[in-house]
């Protein structure tokens, strides 16, 4: 790992960067080799600017009283700022309402996911037993299935057959559990020996009680890792909140605000200024969810992907 | 797994394992599959063959097997057909936008940088924030009067990008691109963990510039992570609704952006056809698998 890394033809920025030894040795490095470090590093700048220039100017619109689109309206002025949008939206939406919509279908997920997810994901791990092979095989088909095979199929049954229209558990039930967040369940109990529960056994635990007292008490970290894969799932979509509920006083945020966004906006004086407002409300939960557990969102999507 | 000297197994081991207990606990996940994946499946099949329509609760209706009609009226839909052909103008932008900005970030992200959890954290924000939180700012910034119009003045389309015919489905490939390139970058990134540092100390040792071993030794390194990528990226595809609903309103201009699964909302509910939109379904399913089947063989042929 202590060559030096020589100087080359390479023409690419980012190219290059890839065969360097993952320790840094930016002193040894040849003075040609430094600048396309610095071109690379700007690269790689300027895209994240790109990818978060239009979080910022979400925030900077939902602040600003009068909207200004022109290249100055970038930045803030500070006698264009208000929180009148936020009010506006507000009013518009009903967002407290809204806010608790996306939050009990956000948490009926999540528990189902726990609870379920958690035990099927313990047994695929740790239990031998017949049809053991044919769960997990099943597992991951779904994972693959396109929701729209099945979009028309549940509607017809959740809306016509059941009459779960306009209900929170309409909503819950197609994500009920994640199947990601049960295979986070299935490698983390892969990973704890045999021996741990098989001890249990011989103490004459039953398995209920090997459950109770050892599996949930240990998986504290996989819990906190599937929440946060399950939670942008149902605070995000749309689709299918849209599908089933028709009376606003049950549709959760992305829904009121898109249906605010296709129909209301046209009549509203500040139409953006309040999308804007509106836009910020929803994204703020997931974002700050993501950055406050960087690491683990991360870690826990690159186990799931790599199979 | 032989096990010696075990004392005679009971009856319920034999049929349900040694630990039978674990059927109980894998049964609710089971049941959820049932009802939720394998049922509304058969369901979805059913209702493409039949003249399936809804009716008043409790009203007993007759709806008749009607054969491959609703196959045949899709594939004739000039709806469908120009569905179908934004799928493909959406794959043809997304699949080697995403493919070449993923693995180049991913290679990026995987050396030493200063600043990594930023640069990570600024390419995964959009994967997990709301698509309708998103397509509220991008309306702002594409609008006839929105920043990018002010940037480049007088160079902008006529009609403007979301309602022109040409522009309206290149922004939603666009916008998902952005959306989802985080994820298929931590794709990459876990890939990447299984390259052998060897390959590349090989790669030097024979002379290969960076360039070279990104070439022979990276893209190959990666190829079934490529492979899954491109699955993903079709399956998102052939899925896309939000878009066309929101950021064109509702497929326009004049259906230039719809999507097949704004069509099987249109026809299937708002028009009272779930037959038919079930039809659609399976016709994009079947279409799904295909094309996943047809990019493996490519792929991972030797």
């Amino acid at each position: 790992m202590a060559e030096t890394i020589q100087a080359d033809d390479v023409v690419d920025p980012l190219g290059a960067e890839e065969a360097e030894p993952r320790a840094d040795q930016p002193e040894l490095r040849a003075p040609g080799e430094r600048w396309k470090r610095v071109g690379f590093l700007t690269c790689l700048t300027a895209g994240a600017l790109i990818f978060l220039f239009p979080f910022y100017y979400m925030i900077v619109g939902a602040l600003q009283t009068e909207p200004n689109p022109d290249v100055s309206g970038a930045f803030p002025d500070p006698s264009n700022l208000t929180l009148d949008n936020f009010v506006d939206i507000n009013t518009a939406l009903n967002l407290p309402r809204a806010l608790l919509n996306s939050g009990i279908f956000t948490a009926g997920v999540i528990l189902g996911t726990l609870v379920i997810g958690l035990l099927a994901g313990y047994a695929l791990a740790q239990l031998e037993f017949r049809g053991r092979g044919f769960v997990f095989s099943a597992m991951l088909i779904v994972l693959i299935v396109p929701f729209q095979l099945l979009m028309i199929p549940l509607y017809v049954m959740i809306v016509r057959w059941y009459g779960l229209a306009d209900t929170h558990l309409g909503m819950i039930l197609p994500f009920a559990v994640n199947a990601t967040a049960v295979f986070v369940f299935r490698q983390f109990f892969m990973q704890i020996p045999k021996d741990v529960f098989d001890a249990a056994r011989i103490d004459g635990a039953s398995e209920l009680q090997i459950l109770m007292r050892v599996a949930i008490p240990i998986s504290k970290p996989a819990l906190l890792t599937a929440v946060l894969v399950t939670f942008i799932g149902p605070w995000n979509e749309f689709l299918w909140p849209f599908l089933i509920t028709k009376e606003t006083d049950m549709q959760p945020l992305a829904v009121a605000l898109a249906n605010y966004i296709s129909n209301v906006a046209a009549r509203a004086a500040n139409p953006f200024g309040a999308i804007l407002a509106g836009a910020t409300v929803l994204a703020i939960p997931a974002v700050v969810l993501f950055l406050a557990f960087q690491r683990k969102f991360v870690q826990a999507h690159l186990g799931s992907s790599v199979k | 797994m032989a096990v010696a000297a075990r004392p005679p197994r009971r009856l319920i081991n034999r049929i349900a394992g040694r630990h039978p207990v674990g059927v109980a606990f894998a049964a609710p996940y089971m049941i959820f599959l049932v009802v939720i994946y394998a049922y509304p499946i058969i369901l979805a099949i059913y209702m493409s063959f039949h003249d399936y329509f809804f009716a008043a609760p409790g009203a007993q209706v007759d709806r008749p097997f009607i054969g491959l009609d609703n196959y045949s009226t899709a594939l004739g839909d000039p709806a469908f057909r120009r569905a179908l052909l934004n799928v493909v103008v959406f794959l043809v932008i997304n699949v080697p936008l995403t493919v070449g900005l993923a693995l180049v970030l991913a290679s990026a992200l995987n050396t030493a940088l200063p600043f990594r959890t930023f640069f990570r954290s600024s390419y995964y924000l959009p994967y997990v924030t709301a698509s309708v939180a998103l397509i509220g700012v991008w309306l702002w910034l594409f609008n006839s009067d929105g920043l990018v119009n002010a940037i480049i003045g007088e160079a902008g389309p006529d009609p403007t990008w979301l309602v022109n015919r040409f522009w309206a489905m290149p922004i939603i490939a666009f916008f998902a691109t952005w959306k989802q390139l985080g994820f298929y970058v931590l794709v990459y990134l876990a890939a990447l963990q299984n390259v052998p540092q060897e390959l590349y100390d090989a790669a030097a040792v024979d002379g290969a510039g960076k360039l070279r071993s990104f070439q022979h030794v990276t893209v190959p390194g990666v190829r079934s992570a490529t492979t899954l990528v491109i699955i993903l990226a079709t399956i998102v595809g052939a899925n896309f609704f939000t878009e066309p609903y929101l950021l064109t309103g509702g497929g326009g201009p004049n259906g230039a952006s719809i999507s097949p699964v704004l069509l099987m909302y249109q026809e299937g509910i708002e028009q009272n056809k779930p037959g038919y939109a079930a039809a659609i379904g399976v016709i994009l399913a079947i279409g799904v698998v295909v094309v996943s089947l047809v990019n493996r063989f490519l792929l991972e042929r030797d």
